[in-house]
């Protein structure tokens, strides 16, 4: 599912990585706690997080991952967006809680992981 | 073979994951597979934050060779009372502020010792905690 479509559906806002929005994810995985985050070994997937901190980000880049979804209306502050770009990471924030995104994203294409 | 030194401060979140970013565009210069780049760079990831989590500070030596990198953080106490407790999953003493960071759930560890090649853990209470770790490049 392209990252346009996600971001529309959760009427999300982009905050960085414009150039990958036609990008299609397979799989999505929801967790604030970053270790667990690291253990997971699938490709194309993408990150649903309360976490709004510069470790999301780096947890998102050793792990891989090219997209972040931060619910809660969490504040994305310059030196994520910063970090997420030079990553090539799309970071997208996003009003509802964690339960309404993640519900609404299981009823689409995107796969759990477990 | 290149060899690589930094230093990590404790306490110093905001840093914490600066030198796996290095070693991983070092490591995709040298297109070295990228599977391989994932697990070098999730190891190291975690001992960086492990080091300004639960330490005083340290440092980590980064030798790249033709066919593995090694890597070694040192770091300079209090040190790990109980390794095989600190290697159990879910085993954590991580602190309030740690955990507010999105860490803490005692994963790491297990985490390291599954992504490398050769595992190597030793600490002496007053003294520090050694990390070693290797992973080939050929699969
Ligand atoms: N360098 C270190 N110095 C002192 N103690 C450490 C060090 N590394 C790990 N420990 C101890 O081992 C425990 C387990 O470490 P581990 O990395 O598995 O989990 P964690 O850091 O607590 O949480 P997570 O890694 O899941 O975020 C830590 O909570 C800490 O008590
Ligand atoms: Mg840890």
């Amino acid at each position: 599912m392209k990252i346009s479509e996600i971001a529309k559906l959760i009427d999300g806002e982009i905050k960085s990585g414009f150039d990958n929005l036609d990008h299609k994810f397979e799989f999505a995985f929801a967790s604030d706690l970053m270790s667990d985050v690291l253990t997971v070994k699938q490709s194309n997937v993408l990150l649903i997080t309360g976490l709004a901190n510069i470790q999301a980000i780096r947890t998102a880049e050793m792990s891989d991952i090219h997209c972040i979804i931060v619910v809660r209306n969490k504040e994305l502050n310059e030196e994520m967006i910063e970090l997420a770009e030079e990553c090539d990471i799309t970071l997208i924030k996003c009003k509802y809680s964690m339960f309404k995104t993640v519900g609404i994203l299981y009823d689409t294409v995107l796969k759990p992981l477990y | 073979m290149m060899e690589f030194n930094f230093k990590i401060e404790s306490g110093d979140f905001t840093n914490a994951g600066s030198i796996s970013s290095s070693v991983k565009r070092a490591l995709k210069q040298l297109n070295v597979d990228g599977s391989v780049i994932k697990r070098t760079v999730v190891a190291l990831y975690e001992s960086e934050v492990n080091v300004v989590a639960h330490s005083h500070g340290g440092e980590v030596v980064v030798n790249i060779f033709d066919d593995c990198i090694k890597i070694n953080i040192t770091d300079s106490g209090p040190g790990i009372p109980d390794i095989e407790k600190a290697m159990t999953q879910g085993f954590s003493t991580a602190s309030p502020e740690v955990r507010e960071m999105g860490f803490g759930a005692g994963m790491g560890l297990p985490n390291i010792k599954n992504n490398t090649d050769d595992f190597d853990l030793k600490s002496e209470m007053g003294v520090g905690t050694v990390l070693k770790f290797v992973n080939y490049f050929k699969a």
